[in-house]
């Protein structure tokens, strides 16, 4: 059976990318953002789980205004890298495992989350940056990946609480594939921030500390916050941090927080990064 | 029926609506194409040339070419889609904050060492807080 074994949340900053790929990790700017997921890339490297069920956001990348697919899973052997304006990252393809995608999206349509099936979808930083933090820079990424992307684009996005919901139903269909796997559940994006207007550059570091608290022991009551306040505290794209909540669903009751780093800046974001053991 | 949130509230900020999404359809799907180099060759070869292509009103082929990215929201652009644009040009997500903030990309950047832009103040305009 499948199991899920650990939860990881992380912004995923396309200036991150643009640093890994430039080789500019140990600058002074850089180095404390990379400093902070050290632990992680080592602990990964001895808890390599199988597949990574990643939920993300895709950035104008595959999902043009012509369909805005909610939630969307994706069912493809593997993902090509898009191409975001400026040449496709230098990163590996990004490979899927396309048997529990379907298990999934089986899974989950039946329990009434209709998922968007995508048999084709290009990745954009949402996916990759989190790779790349986790795993450096191999040849070959070193786990399999069920993208799980949601609409963080355009209002209305999806409500706190059906993430969470949507989380809690991943964890039951992982668990009823009938291969023998270890899966961990990454949710990504946020925190803080604010990428338009006037008001750009917004940053509110208390909210997001409640916000990481909250994540390990308090879900449910993240799921009242609401699209304004996510608006008002945590800036115009914050509202990314609803995926957090589907990881979190995932993991189930209780989770051992293993790992811990808040940082700001990187751009112009605050940077918020988890590693939670499941039970 | 759910009441739509007071967006405009919310001080600088433009909450991208299904509407605005109707609004700017073409001037974001416009965006989209320069994720293929041979569009932005053709971009930077004749940007106005390469913008009459598109069925966009005058004022977004106006935005575009200024890069008056607050422009380009006001008439239904969404920052996802504009950043093809301005990643064309070479410049970051930083880089054009700092245009729609009216600061340079020095002092942004400064702002943002220090911390970012405090949400004091900037979370609603009736409450003032
Ligand atoms: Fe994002």
């Amino acid at each position: 059976m499948a199991r899920i074994t650990a939860g990881v949340t992380t912004s995923h900053v396309p200036a991150i990318g643009v640093a890994i790929d430039r080789g500019e990790t140990t600058t002074d700017y850089w180095a404390p953002l990379f400093a902070g997921y050290e632990w992680s890339r080592k602990w990964m490297a001895e808890n390599l789980p199988d597949v990574v069920v990643l939920v993300y956001n895709d950035h104008a990348s595959n999902f043009s205004l012509e369909v805005i697919p909610t939630f969307a899973i994706g069912c493809a052997e593997s993902y090509q890298v898009a191409d975001e304006g400026f040449g496709p990252r230098p990163v590996p393809e990004v490979p899927g495992h396309a048997d529990l995608s379907c298990h999934l999206a089986e899974q989950l349509i039946l329990e009434e989350f209709d998922l968007t099936v995508v048999n084709r979808l290009d990745v954009d930083h949402g996916l990759t940056v989190p790779l790349s933090l986790l795993f450096g820079q191999p040849e070959v990424w070193p786990v399999r990946v069920v993208p799980i992307a949601v609409n963080v684009v355009q209002y209305p996005q999806p409500t706190g609480r059906r993430c969470y919901e949507l989380g809690k139903a991943i964890g039951r269909a992982v668990t009823s594939f009938p291969e023998d796997l270890n899966v961990q559940v990454w949710g990504t994006g946020g925190m803080s921030h604010q990428l338009q207007g006037p008001r750009a550059g917004l940053i509110n570091p208390a909210f997001d500390n409640a916000f990481l608290d909250r994540i390990i022991d308090d879900p449910e009551g993240l799921t009242h916050i609401a699209h304004l306040e996510y608006l008002r505290e945590a800036g115009s794209e914050g509202v990314e941090l609803i995926m957090w909540l589907i990881m979190r669903g995932a993991l189930g009751e209780r989770v051992t927080p293993l790992h811990r780093f808040y940082h700001v800046p990187a751009s112009n974001t605050a940077v918020g990064h988890l590693v939670l053991e499941a039970g | 029926m759910v009441e739509r949130p007071d967006f405009e509230d919310i001080p600088g900020t433009t909450v991208f609506t299904a509407q605005r999404s109707r609004q700017g359809f073409h001037l974001n799907q416009f965006c989209m194409s320069l994720m293929k180099p041979q569009n932005r060759a053709r971009f930077k070869a004749d940007e106005r040339a390469y913008l009459d292509e598109w069925p966009l009103t005058e004022a977004q082929k106006a935005a575009v070419l200024a890069r008056d990215y607050n422009a380009a929201i006001a008439e239904g652009g969404n920052i996802y889609f504009l950043a093809k644009i301005f990643a064309t040009d070479g410049k970051s997500f930083a880089d054009a904050a700092a245009n729609m903030t009216g600061m340079t990309p020095e002092a942004y950047r400064e702002m943002m060492l220090h911390g970012g832009r405090s949400p004091e103040g900037n979370r609603s305009i009736k409450e003032g807080r």
